[in-house]
């Protein structure tokens, strides 16, 4: 496309489908204590 | 829903149900405020009126073709289809664990949320290894089928009770073959306790570690205190570098705090750098708005000129070989968590506990001290079922200013403890959080935009 570049080809909706095993890090145990922040969390299956 | 915003020069477009990102030109940029579903297949004219004054009419066409596509492949204007999911989430196994090894603290670091050490509950205490090792039987209870749990050593400071560390860490062992579970340990430390072996024992049993340090030498010194009201930085930044050595430069993060003392926090984050530190997180100050140091709404226009100049600074870094972790703008576009877990975020209350010395279970770190909401002890193996149950359910879309904003499945809802303290209700988000949170994730991707260059 010319006027358009996209970034990703993530497509949140199959993962809502396919998701939540439950297994990956909770947020908290990682550097924030403080300020919850989810999207820069990696899914357990792509380690 | 779509997120359009302009930084240092990329003209970025979200799909916020989709998760894509684009980065786009100008034609294109303006026509989206012209523009939404249901469309026609041919672009209106009224839209051509009003656009072209400032492009040509080939490019607006194009332009419009190319929204046309995306729409229909489901990367712009995807429909919001994910309340029913939300209506589904129900209490899950307990995975997390946040264990005050010890309600007391060497530092009296003067922004810290527990209080220096005893979570305003006016008595400074220890967890002995005896409710630790219940602790741990209580996650394996109630966890369930899950695999993977995690451990982290809190406080106060955590190495102040450092045997009970070792046994925990070496009980919680023994029982993974037998229970078929998987435990990742992390601590989190102000490191004046450090030594040798400490640092041996911490490299070889914990998945992640979190060493305090605020950066700048004065900044540190300012809040960073001992209880004789001197600084900690001279004594504890040579552990911090021998540790993260030994570590060989994997799986930590320093940690420091900004307040409203140091709004160019920037520097502190290229300080620890400069030090040698290549994963860094510095977090604004979560306080009560009345305290001297607290940031508050008229700090914002600061804060965010500074998290625009440290992104800016972070490309220039990458893009010469020099690049450096910074928490807040790490984001993976295609392998982030999944849709489900992005619903509800950190779990708290849910997934995740915390277990205070007296054994008491609490729904985060961030809730102990605050008596209405413990939720069980380890002793009796008690757990409030139905009090998991309203933070399981506390999604985004239970939370009426989330459902509707475009940082949803960025933040998850932000920080329950947060809502609770300072807005009263845990599904009512602290607006300088949502503010803050929101800036971050726009620098983030527009960090990605540039790389993808």
């Amino acid at each position: 496309m010319k006027h358009v570049k996209t970034l990703n080809k993530a497509n949140l909706k199959e993962s809502a489908v396919k998701g939540g095993c439950g297994e990956c890090q909770a947020s908290c145990q990682s550097a924030c204590k403080t300020s919850c922040t989810v999207a820069n969390q990696k899914c357990e299956h792509t380690k | 829903m779509i997120h359009k915003y302009k930084q240092n020069g990329y003209n970025i477009v979200l799909d916020i149900h989709s998760g894509a990102v684009h980065v786009v030109d100008d034609v294109f940029y303006d026509l989206l405020d012209e523009v939404q579903p249901p469309f026609t297949a041919d672009c209106p004219q009224t839209v051509l009126d009003k656009l072209e004054s400032k492009y040509n009419k080939k490019d607006i066409l194009d332009a419009y073709s190319e929204v046309l596509n995306l729409f229909e492949k489901g990367q712009l204007f995807s429909v919001d289809d994910y309340e029913k999911f939300s209506n589904m989430m129900v209490a899950s196994p307990l995975k997390a664990m946040c264990l005050h090894i010890a309600h007391d603290c060497n530092l009296r670091c003067k922004y810290c949320f527990a209080s220096t050490g005893d979570y305003a509950e006016g008595k400074r205490s220890i967890m002995s290894a005896e409710t630790g090792k219940k602790a741990i039987d209580y996650l394996i209870k109630y966890s369930y089928g899950r695999h993977n749990l995690e451990v982290d050593f809190f406080g106060g400071e955590p190495l102040m009770n450092f045997d009970a560390v070792k046994e925990i860490v070496l009980y919680a062992r023994s029982l993974e073959k037998e229970h078929n579970k998987n435990f990742r340990f992390t601590i989190t430390t102000n490191g004046v306790l450090l030594d040798d072996a400490k640092m041996e024992f911490i490299n070889r049993e914990m998945s992640n570690i979190v060493l305090s340090i605020d950066g700048r030498k004065e900044v540190n010194d300012r809040l960073r205190v001992r209880v004789d009201g001197s600084g900690s930085y001279d004594s504890i930044l040579p552990k911090f570098k021998k540790m993260v050595d030994m570590r060989g430069h994997d799986q930590y993060y320093v940690r420091g705090t900004f307040t409203k003392y140091n709004k160019d926090f920037a520097e502190d984050v290229l300080h620890l750098n400069s030090l040698g530190f290549d994963q860094i997180s510095v977090e604004p100050v979560v306080s009560d708005p009345s305290v001297p140091y607290a940031l508050t709404e008229e700090d914002l226009p600061e804060v965010f000129a500074e998290y625009d100049r440290l992104a800016q600074i972070m490309i220039e870094r990458r893009k010469s070989g020099t690049g450096f972790n910074f928490f807040h703008f790490m984001i993976d576009l295609d392998q982030g968590p999944c849709a489900i877990k992005r619903l509800r975020g950190c779990g708290c209350g849910n997934e995740y506990c915390a277990i205070t010395p007296d054994g008491d279970v609490y729904p985060c770190h961030q809730f102990v001290g605050h008596e209405d909401w413990k939720m069980g002890n380890v002793y009796d193996q008690s757990l409030d079922a139905k009090m998991k149950d309203r933070f399981a359910s506390a999604t985004v879309y239970g939370k009426e200013d989330c459902k509707n904003c475009w940082a949803k499945f960025y933040c998850s809802g932000g920080c329950n403890a947060n809502s609770m303290q300072y807005c009263g209700d845990i599904l009512k988000p602290f607006k300088l959080s949502c503010e803050l949170e929101k800036k971050r994730i726009e620098c983030a991707i527009m960090i990605k935009a540039a790389l993808a260059e």
